[in-house]
């Protein structure tokens, strides 16, 4: 079986500074990965080029089989691999509806295409269900602009996931929002983007959030993933536990058994 | 919503028969102000789309003076009818745009509005230089013929300016159509993210780059126009960098809201530049600027914010007094 994504000795530099040395990791279908690691660490690096923002100084990235190397953004995001943004990137001026509509509109574009109407029944259709999945609809009418963060940011996702992906890398799905509201957020983005079958990257800082939506963890340092493990095993990791989530930090499923 | 004969085109269709029938009654002066809105209409119309995008040009005269010289150098090689002045304007303002595109399409802001200044400035240099084509003194138009069809020497005016409106009216209707469709909204979705855009899988570059050719275009259009009506082309009128400004001038005036209003934003201009130029020949730029100011400080989204205001002071008055707001609801 292929590999959805498959990175082999993905190296890239800024001048002297080293961004990403020598990653080798593979995502297999249905999986979700949780990157974690300190800021600088080269998280949003390595998301970048993944997606064809930057272009990787050595190595190969092979999405589904084929080497997405030298693409554009755009090239990359339609064959399958879209990204959702820790800023939410979304149209401020207009309203949920109409951010949708036109993220739908671009993406279902088809040469003279995009000479007709951008407003269709079904598409607007299209664009009601999209939005009771990722249950942003009470907002329908908004202007993105006047949205609360959470909302900025489900709209940010349902938009990127206009094409239904086979992978999506979430860059902070969760960063800007209060404690009490990120696992019913994460919630909603886990089980919407399930229901597509979309195999799942996310940055993330939070391991209370790790722990419960992730099954594997890759763990950035300088530029190197010092670990690439089950989450449970990442979680008490020598290497991870001093260079990323700290001594201090107890893993959820040992403060279960140590207060029994 | 979205239906292609909606208000504007059929306000725009009311527009061009009511042009139809006052061609009978217009006086010489008048129609030459017609002709004169007409063409700068054409152009605005081009400079809206860029601006809906978030992008404002400078040195559209280029593309105006290109489409306007077109017709100059297609009569001296015998070709003489309008239709064919007409798609050599276009062909030619487009396929430079087409070719500029490919470097403009990378700036934005002040670089993209002074980059087409600067490609517009050149282009006077060298009109200027060129003897073959009158130099600074330019060169005449003579008169052309309607497909095949010449005109006697009364009907010459009153044909052409059917033909400029006919021309004009096509302009602004495809315009509006395009700006209605997918690619003519991502006007919006460029202005406001590009990498978004370019993350749901299109080439903001790509969308700047067609509207760059289209605006292009249409200043061909008025540039065609323009030359027929005046009668002469020459590098000052037609290519200079005020000529731009007054492109520019224009927009402002009439808004981004509608094509409609720029066609309305352009006999404004017209008829101020005349009268100001008539009335106080000293100071006529001393009005224009205050005009400009009064616009930009009163009616900061241009004349065609004056029936939104007004629509929504009914729809108050109508909601005030009780009644329903059936009229408002289907907008």
């Amino acid at each position: 079986m292929t590999h959805v994504l498959e990175v082999r000795d993905l190296q890239k530099s800024f001048g002297g500074v080293i961004a990403a040395h020598n990653i080798n990791v593979t995502v297999d279908t249905g999986e979700t990965i949780g990157i974690i690691g300190a800021n600088g660490a080269g998280k949003t690096t390595f998301v970048n080029m993944v997606t064809g923002y930057l272009p990787p100084s050595g190595g190969t990235i092979e999405f589904l089989g084929g080497s997405v190397v030298g693409m554009h953004p755009r090239e990359v995001t339609r064959l399958g691999l879209c990204r959702s943004f820790q800023v939410p990137q979304v149209f401020l001026s207009d309203s949920v509806f109409d951010n949708m509509i036109m993220a739908y509109g671009i993406a279902e574009r088809t040469g003279l295409g995009l000479f007709t109407p951008i407003h269709t029944d079904e598409r607007a259709a299209r664009v009601d269900a999209q939005l009771k999945r990722y249950q942003i609809e009470d907002y329908r009418d908004a202007a993105a602009s006047a949205l609360p963060q959470g909302i900025r940011k489900l709209l940010d996702i349902a938009m990127a996931t206009v094409r239904n992906p086979k992978l999506i890398m979430l860059d902070e799905p969760t960063s800007g929002i209060s404690v009490e509201e990120k696992f019913g957020l994460m919630d909603i983005i886990m089980q919407a983007l399930r229901e597509e079958d979309t195999t799942v990257m996310f940055i993330e800082h939070d391991m209370e959030i790790v722990e419960r939506f992730v099954d594997r963890v890759w763990a950035f340092y300088q530029g190197e993933i010092i670990c690439d493990a089950p989450t449970a095993e990442a979680m008490m990791d020598e290497k991870v536990r001093e260079f990323v989530i700290g001594q201090e930090y107890h893993p959820a499923h040992l403060e279960g058994s140590a207060n029994a | 919503m979205t239906r292609l004969l909606d208000r504007t085109f059929w306000g725009l269709t009311l527009g061009l028969f009511a042009l139809l029938l006052l061609n009978f009654l217009l006086e010489e002066w008048m129609r030459s102000i017609g002709l004169q809105s007409l063409s700068r209409g054409c152009v605005a119309i081009g400079l809206l789309v860029l601006w809906r995008t978030g992008l404002v040009s400078f040195g559209h005269a280029l593309f105006f003076g290109f489409g306007a010289y077109t017709v100059a150098m297609l009569q001296i090689i015998g070709i003489n009818d309008i239709i064919l002045l007409l798609i050599g304007g276009m062909a030619t303002a487009g396929g430079l745009a087409l070719v500029l595109g490919f470097l403009l399409r990378q700036y934005r802001a002040i670089f993209f509005a002074l980059l087409n200044m600067a490609f517009s400035m050149i282009l006077y240099g060298v009109l200027a230089k060129v003897e073959s084509l009158g130099s600074t003194d330019g060169i005449g138009i003579s008169q052309v013929t309607f497909f095949g069809f010449t005109a006697s020497s009364e009907a010459y005016r009153p044909t052409l300016f059917v033909f400029a409106a006919i021309f004009a009216y096509i302009a602004a209707v495809g315009s509006h159509w395009y700006l209605k469709s997918t690619l003519g909204l991502m006007t919006m979705a460029v202005r406001e993210n590009e990498i978004r855009v370019e993350y749901l899988g299109y080439s903001a570059e790509k969308a700047i780059h067609i509207k760059y050719v289209l605006s292009g275009v249409l200043a061909g259009v008025g540039g065609v126009i323009m030359a027929l009506t005046v009668g002469h082309v020459d590098p000052d009128s037609m290519v200079y960098w005020t000529v731009s400004g007054d492109f520019v001038f224009i927009t402002i005036l009439a808004g981004t809201g509608n094509v409609g209003a720029t066609f309305i934003g352009a006999l404004v201009y017209e008829l101020l530049r005349t009268y100001a130029f008539e009335f106080a020949p000293e100071i006529w730029q001393l009005i224009l600027g205050g005009a400009l100011l009064l616009i930009i400080m009163f009616l900061p989204d241009g004349l065609w914010s004056l029936r939104s205001e007004w629509r929504s002071r009914r729809a108050l008055a109508a909601a005030r007094s009780g009644k329903t707001e059936k009229g408002e609801a289907g907008q």
